[in-house]
């Protein structure tokens, strides 16, 4: 008899990865951006993500103070260091590896 | 391409008149520089300023900015992307701009772009949609109509996707063109091209490089505008400065001899010299050299014309490269002269500085500053000799004289230049042929002669004028300079105590001659009376014969009368007998 194990729940993991995603508008690479890290986020269930999304276009100013230069931008916040990746995030193995994630695990 | 006006009529769209326009230029307020730009940096476009570490290219970016903001009303934005606004707005307080103050009254926009390649992953296709939107709100801020950026390049060490960049790159000079801003991009100097980045593929209107070298330990810097399409401009490599005023360039005006000539004359300070000078002095506007060897009199000249024009109450700048402004000024007192007075008024300015500090073009540069800044009437430079680079070679040297002469006489300026020449020297060569770009040359000479030397002075030419050919004698008193006229005689110049006891010893001849012809006149008064004396005495002989020959006649008659008479009786008392 196969024995599934269950999925962990994400609290017993205690890791909460905070994301906040930088893009301009409704551009093609903007959404790709944002649906790119749905799937990616979406693969790793042990981890909880909280992902926010900045359209830079509705406000500029924040360009300026969190020194944004590429768009898209994906910015891990927590846990600390802070790490960023540009790009449409297309290249999943380095969004990964970028953002230090656990690598998902097959149940 | 021609821009066509719909015509309502016909709908069809009519080819308006192909109008000129010139290139329109946004002023710089650099000094120097919109001269050789002719009028500033292309309106509207970016140009690339570039050079090695070092050699200034953020300061003219920032001076071009600042100055647009506080001259000409065009506020900016800085997009910096190695310094900090705070590291930069305390390199440039030095030069007297306020940047905080400038980003408080919202005139400039200061915006620290960080691109750390540690921190930047790439995954996937992106561009620098980011920048875009900090530079739009940046220009938004303030209304801004210049932008510099300090330096792009900074962009390829944090993206290695040249493809994105390149096209990035493209987009942003369009987008400034679009909105009609006038940029500037500092850029790292490359080995073959002209930036090391080949930014000048993508934006090429104008380029303009600068240039820090080391030559005899001096600092030289230079700039030289590679390329500016539109437009004619001064295509030669130009000095320029930094200075607690921001920077200078030095342009080289109208070297094409046009300068207008006055006729009037100004005094040398010395009447004397202006006597050997028709009268009048020298030309206003003219140079004027006085060369001579050390310790011959030439500073005392010199500081003599510069009290002569500050007492007329024009100002005077002058410059001294061997002794400070309070030696002169002492040392001028003990023949009378009161420059500390002429000082106090405001007339007289003197600046000095070490010869060794700067290279040629260095003092050329600040000397025309100087001149730009007080607007004098006359400027002395004691020595000039000081001015030339032992190391530079004959055409530099002239150059710079040249600039330098051309720099007063298009203002109708009065130039003095002292020149010292070497004691063993023929006095009459000067080392640059300087002589030749002067129109004036007064010499000072030394001549030895029985165990004294005695200061000479002569006027070896004078443009324009009768000058006197004869050589003075050069003395000081308290009561100021004399010149005396130098005994000419056979023995050739005599000047000093030779001169007196030659003086002395004509009067003695003079007067032992004057005496030997009253002699004389006396002897021949003498000697006439002698001869009137004599003279008299034969002519009382003569009238006594005379007297005598007279009588002797009278009486002969007398004496033939009576003869007469005795024969008339004898034949009268005959003929009575005869009856």
């Amino acid at each position: 008899m196969k024995t599934k194990t269950k999925p962990k729940a994400p609290k017993s993991s205690g890791e909460i990865i905070e994301l906040r995603l930088y893009v301009a508008g409704q551009t093609p690479k903007s959404l790709a951006a944002i649906s790119n890290l749905r799937k990616i986020c979406g693969q790793d269930l042990k981890t909880r993500y909280h992902i926010e999304v900045i359209d830079l276009v509705k406000n500029p100013a924040l360009a300026r103070d969190h020194q944004i230069v590429a768009i898209p931008t994906l910015v891990r916040s927590l846990p600390v260091p802070i790490r960023k990746i540009i790009g449409d995030l297309s290249d999943t193995e380095r969004v990964v590896v970028g953002l230090q994630i656990v690598e998902p695990k097959r149940a | 391409m021609r821009p066509k006006t719909k015509n309502a009529k016909n709908g069809k769209s009519q080819p308006r008149v192909h109008e000129l326009r010139p290139l329109q230029k946004a002023a710089t307020g650099i000094a120097g520089l919109d001269e050789i730009t002719g009028g500033g940096l292309p309106r509207g476009r970016t140009s690339i300023v570039c050079g090695g570490p070092g050699c200034g290219k953020t300061m003219l970016g920032i001076e071009f900015l600042v100055r647009g903001a506080l001259q000409f009303d065009e506020p900016g934005v800085l997009m910096a992307f190695e310094e900090t606004p705070e590291d930069i707005a305390q390199n440039v307080a030095s030069l007297g701009f306020d940047i905080e103050d400038l980003a408080a009254r919202k005139k400039l926009y200061l915006d620290y772009i960080s691109v750390e390649p540690s921190e930047l992953q790439e995954a996937g296709d992106y561009d620098l949609e980011g920048l875009f939107l900090r530079l739009q709100s940046a220009v938004q801020a303030v209304g801004a109509k210049r932008v510099m950026f300090d330096t792009l390049e900074a962009l390829f060490s944090g993206f290695s996707n040249p493809g994105i960049l390149r096209s990035e790159f493209r987009r942003l000079f369009r987008w400034l063109k679009d909105q009609g801003l006038t940029a500037i991009i500092t850029a790292e100097r490359g080995e073959g091209t002209l930036t090391r980045q080949g930014l000048e593929e993508y934006v090429s209107d104008c380029v303009i490089l600068l240039d820090h070298r080391i030559r005899d330990q001096i600092s030289v810097r230079r700039m030289r505008i590679v390329k500016y399409r539109g437009t004619k401009h001064g295509a030669d490599e130009y000095p320029f400065l930094i200075d607690e005023r921001g920077m200078s360039v030095l342009p080289i005006t109208a070297l094409q001899l046009q300068h207008d000539v006055s006729d009037e004359r100004v005094s040398s300070g010395v009447p004397d010299l202006d006597a050997l000078l028709e009268g009048k002095g020298y030309f206003r506007g003219s140079t004027v050299l006085l060369s001579g060897t050390a310790g011959s009199g030439k500073t005392t000249l010199a500081s003599s014309f510069a009290a002569e024009t500050c007492r007329r109450g024009e100002r005077c700048l002058y410059i001294a490269f061997e002794e400070s402004p309070k030696q002169v000024a002492r040392n001028m007192r003990s023949i009378g002269l009161d420059l500390d007075e002429w000082n106090r008024q405001g007339l007289l300015f003197c600046e000095s500085w070490r010869p060794t500090q700067f290279g040629m073009e260095m003092h050329l540069l600040r000397i025309h500053k100087l001149i730009e800044q007080i607007q004098p009437r006359a400027v002395v430079i004691d020595p000039i000799t000081n001015l030339i680079d032992s190391a530079a070679n004959q055409k530099e040297v002239y150059s710079v004289l040249l600039r330098l002469i051309d720099t007063m006489k298009s203002r109708g300026v009065t130039a003095v230049f002292v020149s010292l020449t070497g004691g063993n020297e023929d006095l009459e060569r000067t080392n640059v042929g300087i002589s030749s770009l002067t129109d004036t040359w007064i010499l000072l000479r030394d001549v030895e002669l029985n165990g004294e030397r005695n200061r000479c002075i002569y006027v070896l030419k004078a443009r324009g004028m009768a000058h006197s050919n004869q050589l003075r004698e050069f003395r000081l008193s308290s009561s100021g300079v004399e010149l005396i006229p130098a005994y000419i005689g056979n023995g050739g110049v005599l000047t000093g105590s030779a001169r007196l006891s030659q003086e002395a010893k004509e009067k003695a001849d003079a007067l032992t001659r004057q005496q030997e012809a009253e002699r004389k006149q006396q002897q021949f008064a003498r000697k006439r009376l002698a001869l009137e004396a004599q003279v008299e005495v034969l002519q009382a002989e003569l009238a006594e014969i005379e007297h005598e020959a007279k009588l002797a006649g009278v009486q002969e008659r007398k004496r033939e009368d009576e003869l007469l008479l005795d024969r008339q009786r004898m034949a009268e008392s005959r003929g009575s007998r005869q009856d």
